[in-house]
């Protein structure tokens, strides 16, 4: 019977290797024997210590993380697989159990292959299996390395991400930026500027590196008057170049730059200065795989030309994050650069967006991130909620602009997504069209919302309000945040929806000083930090804010500070308030951090004696501010 | 009083009909739970959207217990009919004297129902390729299906926020597949729009497990 599910299988898989290289007929066999599994982002395909089963994997789409589970049971990436990937290997090569454990990355579907089919068909193909070997023995967090190969490193046994790293293949740049050995130094910086870079490789005419010239040559030899711009490149080049062969470690190239003090490696075919220039190891790539340094990790995000290497920095800040937060590191500085990290992934996904887009923006524009993106104290990667403002257009022009920002917008979303922001369930987004407006739609909009508050009205201005501009045209937003104030003033109704959703969570201690557990639903006895804890705080830092006709502080725990600095009577409430946030967010995030997930659900019973007295000091400021805003917006009767 | 008409009918019970509706009478489905029931994504291609005047010309589905679909466990088939409209053939590509294995109507019809079993059929805009396979029973003389159905468009509404939830749209299986990211190969073929139509189900499933334990009143539910 002709199966064209088969056939299509059949043409995704002969694509990639190995099964690129097999005879079709057996190919197609192999393809009707797949099965095509769907997996929701953190599904667990396999764990670590599995009994081994009859297939293998590739990831048709989405991404596969593979972890390896260290003796203290941390978890740490071995290796992110994308589409055409071969994972799951073990069982082929070897017929024991998982050593890693393969998760979702993000929705995925993989193609199981058997591994009876596989091994019939290709019986004997020793390129098929040379490939396969090869993924999997670069895997080298993998022990098969030191059972296998004669036990090199049988003493050595990575305890930490960075040493294992350290012995990773280094990452070089390919295609480096070149000029020839007769051109002119003013030839050889404009070329430099075009590339934005700060070194360029001298090459003779068979592409033979033969000398490096770098931003303080030019700076050294050249500003200075030494040398004039039309010089030669070969009268300030460094030379000779040291050269290395590809395959070198990061530990490898970091070892010979500290020797040679030197911050560039030419990576030639052969590894020696007379044959060609294949790549160049800058000592910034080689920071950036060992690097868990914020700088490191924004300068990598403001490289990044695709958005997996965007998604790979993104990973980094998780990283640098559970260090942070290990090492007892203010929270507020810990939120301010995971901010910072996240906004620069936001604007180098949107400058990549706008790169891939027919034509320029037909008007400025700015894009706004909301909710806690906006108030800029996310810590872990949670839904992305976002809107375009654009600037006013003629009317017959409004249709068109908009369906531009929307095209736009989906581009950024999808980029934001593969790089681990959640799609927002309720369609918060750019993309949409409803959140995708020109300034005066949007004006009109929060108009609305303040003038006629319901509950839905309530429900989006408390993600909306908590906005701010990440790209774009400043002004636009300024202009937006001037009317609101204006419609503000018009009205108190507004202010008391905004106090009741701000009480409709009680402070999280019950009559008998038991926490309030989720009473339904999957999350049955889990304490919902999120909803009963930070929202309250939330809500009731906003609406203190918008009252107080305070612009421009978008973050809950500085709202607070900025509250006790103008009301001096409620400072210690405040104060305490803004405290409790940050210890709240802190322990979120450590949750989410220890469960993989956005930490939001807590099991109250893995908590020790001494966390959960700490949380319940929290909850003490919850309750006095609930009370304060009762008095205030005289909500007694209103709720 | 005369009961000849019903014993008639149960006298005149094909044996593949008969097999097809003992699936439904066992008791012993004990595990009755979503993760372990088997699930038919089917599509059919048709001559038109007439259900007395029009005819299937292919069936596609593809069959799946939890999220594994085995692609060795798909059904193709290709009817030969003898209405025909040349005017459809710029959708689905099929022409009168085509180049795949063509079966008869009652044939097609002995194979889908020994494939389907008691599985739960998914579709998109179900009612129709509901109709049309009842149609086509018909005309041999048989029952209606018996099987549970689910209408992929409807369950994609529910998973919606109940902010962009509007009842009068109609999603088709283009927007769905954009929507949920899943790749449209072979789109208005019966088989690929079938396995369009599992990967589609499984996403919208997943997302509404996210919310809440997903249950059975929930799917088929309207």
């Amino acid at each position: 019977m002709k199966n064209s599910i088969a056939e299509r299988v059949y043409d995704f898989l002969k694509n990639y290797p190995p099964f690129n290289i097999l005879k079709d007929r057996d190919l197609l066999e192999i393809s009707k024997q797949v099965s095509i599994i769907y997996l929701e982002k953190g599904d667990t395909l396999f764990k670590k210590g599995d009994t081994f089963n009859e297939h293998f994997y590739m990831v048709r789409n989405g991404a596969i993380t593979s972890f390896h589970t260290n003796t203290n049971n941390v978890q740490e990436i071995v290796n992110i697989s994308d589409a055409g990937d071969i994972f799951g290997v073990r069982p082929l090569i070897a017929k024991e159990d998982y050593k890693l454990t393969a998760t979702a990355n993000e929705e995925s579907i993989v193609y199981a292959i058997p591994i009876d089919t596989f091994q019939v068909v290709t019986n004997n193909n020793a390129k098929v299996y040379k490939f396969l070997i090869t993924a999997f023995a670069t895997n080298a967090y993998d022990p098969y390395t030191a059972e296998e190969t004669g036990k090199i490193f049988a003493d050595y046994l990575p305890s930490t991400s960075q040493d294992v790293v350290s012995f990773q293949t280094a990452n070089y740049t390919k295609n480096p930026i070149t000029c020839d050995f007769n051109a002119s130094l003013k030839e050889a910086a404009i070329k430099m500027s075009r590339h934005k870079i700060g070194c360029i490789i001298v090459v003779d005419s068979n592409t033979n590196p033969v000398g490096i010239i770098t931003n303080s040559d030019i700076k050294n030899k050249v500003a200075t008057g030494l040398f004039p711009i039309e010089t030669p490149v070969t009268n300030i080049m460094s030379s000779p170049v040291i050269t290395n062969k590809k395959d070198l470690t990061v530990a490898d190239g970091q070892l010979q730059m500290i020797k040679h003090s030197i911050g560039h490696l030419c990576i030639t075919k052969d590894g020696t200065v007379n044959s060609k220039l294949i790549g160049v190891l800058t000592h910034h790539d080689v920071l950036v795989t060992l690097g868990n340094n914020p700088s490191v990790i924004l300068k990598e995000i403001k490289r990044a030309r695709r958005t997996k290497k965007l998604r790979t920095a993104r990973l980094k800040a998780n990283t640098l994050l559970k260090s942070y937060l290990e090492q007892n590191i203010p929270v507020s500085h810990i939120i301010k650069i995971i901010s910072q990290i996240n906004d620069a992934v936001t604007v180098r996904a949107i400058e990549l967006a706008l790169k891939k887009m027919p034509a320029p923006p037909p008007v400025a524009f700015s894009w706004l991130s909301l909710g806690s993106q906006g108030r800029k104290e996310q810590l872990l990667f949670t839904d992305q909620d976002n809107a375009i403002v654009f600037q006013d257009v003629e009317k017959d022009k409004y249709e068109e602009t908009q369906s531009y920002f929307l095209e736009l917008a989906k581009l950024v979303t999808k980029s934001l997504n593969k790089i681990g922001f959640e799609y927002c369930e309720a369609d918060m987004m750019a993309r949409n069209a409803e959140w995708c407006k020109s300034i005066t739609d949007w004006k009109l909009q929060f108009e609305n919302w303040i003038l006629n508050p319901d509950e839905k009205a309530i429900l989006l201005s408390s993600i909306f309000f908590d906005y701010s501009s990440v790209y774009g045209e400043k002004n636009l937003v300024d202009e937006l945040s001037d009317s609101i104030y204006e419609s503000l003033s018009k009205t108190s109704l507004f202010f008391k929806f905004l106090g009741r959703n701000a009480l409709k969570n009680p402070p999280p201690l019950g009559f008998f000083k038991q926490f309030l557990v989720e009473e339904n639903g999957e999350q049955k006895d889990l304490f919902n930090i999120k909803s009963r804890a930070l929202m309250p705080l939330i809500d009731a830092a906003r609406l203190l804010t918008l009252s107080n006709n305070i612009k421009g502080i978008n973050n809950t725990s500085e709202r607070f500070e900025k509250l006790a600095e103008i009301e001096p009577n409620n400072k210690e409430l405040y104060q305490s308030c803004s405290y409790a946030f940050k210890a709240l967010s802190k322990f979120k995030s450590k949750q989410g951090l220890l469960h993989n997930n956005s930490g939001r659900f807590i099991e109250l019973e893995t908590l020790t004696k001494e966390e959960k007295l700490k949380l319940r000091r929290c909850f003490k400021p919850i309750q006095e501010i609930q009370e304060a805003l009762k008095m205030r917006f005289d909500l007694k009767n209103f709720i | 009083m005369n009961f000849d008409w019903l014993f008639k009918k149960n006298q005149k019970n094909p044996d593949f009909w008969q097999a097809y509706l003992d699936t439904f009478n066992k008791k012993k489905r004990k595990d009755t739970s979503i993760a372990n029931t088997r699930f038919i994504a089917f599509d059919t291609e048709t001559t038109g959207f007439d259900k007395k005047e029009d005819r299937i010309l292919s069936i596609g589905a593809v069959s799946f217990v939890g999220k594994t679909i085995q692609v060795k466990n798909s059904l193709e088939l290709y009817l030969d009919q003898d209405v025909f409209r040349p005017e459809t053939v710029k959708i689905h590509g099929l022409m009168k004297s085509g180049s795949p294995d063509k079966v008869s109507e009652l044939e097609a019809i002995k194979i889908f129902l020994a494939y389907i079993k008691n599985a739960v059929l998914i579709a998109h805009h179900a009612n129709f390729d509901k109709n049309m396979v009842n149609e086509m029973l018909a005309r041999h003389d048989l029952g209606k299906l018996k099987n549970k159905f689910i209408d992929t468009g409807v369950l994609y509404k529910k998973s919606l926020h109940i902010i962009y939830r509007q009842k009068e749209k109609i999603y088709t299986l283009d927007e769905l597949g954009k929507e949920l990211n899943v790749p449209m190969v072979d789109r208005h073929t019966a088989t690929g729009d079938a396995l369009i139509t599992a990967l589609v189900f499984l996403k919208i499933t997943g997302r509404l497990d996210k919310r809440k334990n997903l249950d059975w009143g929930y799917l088929l539910d309207g």
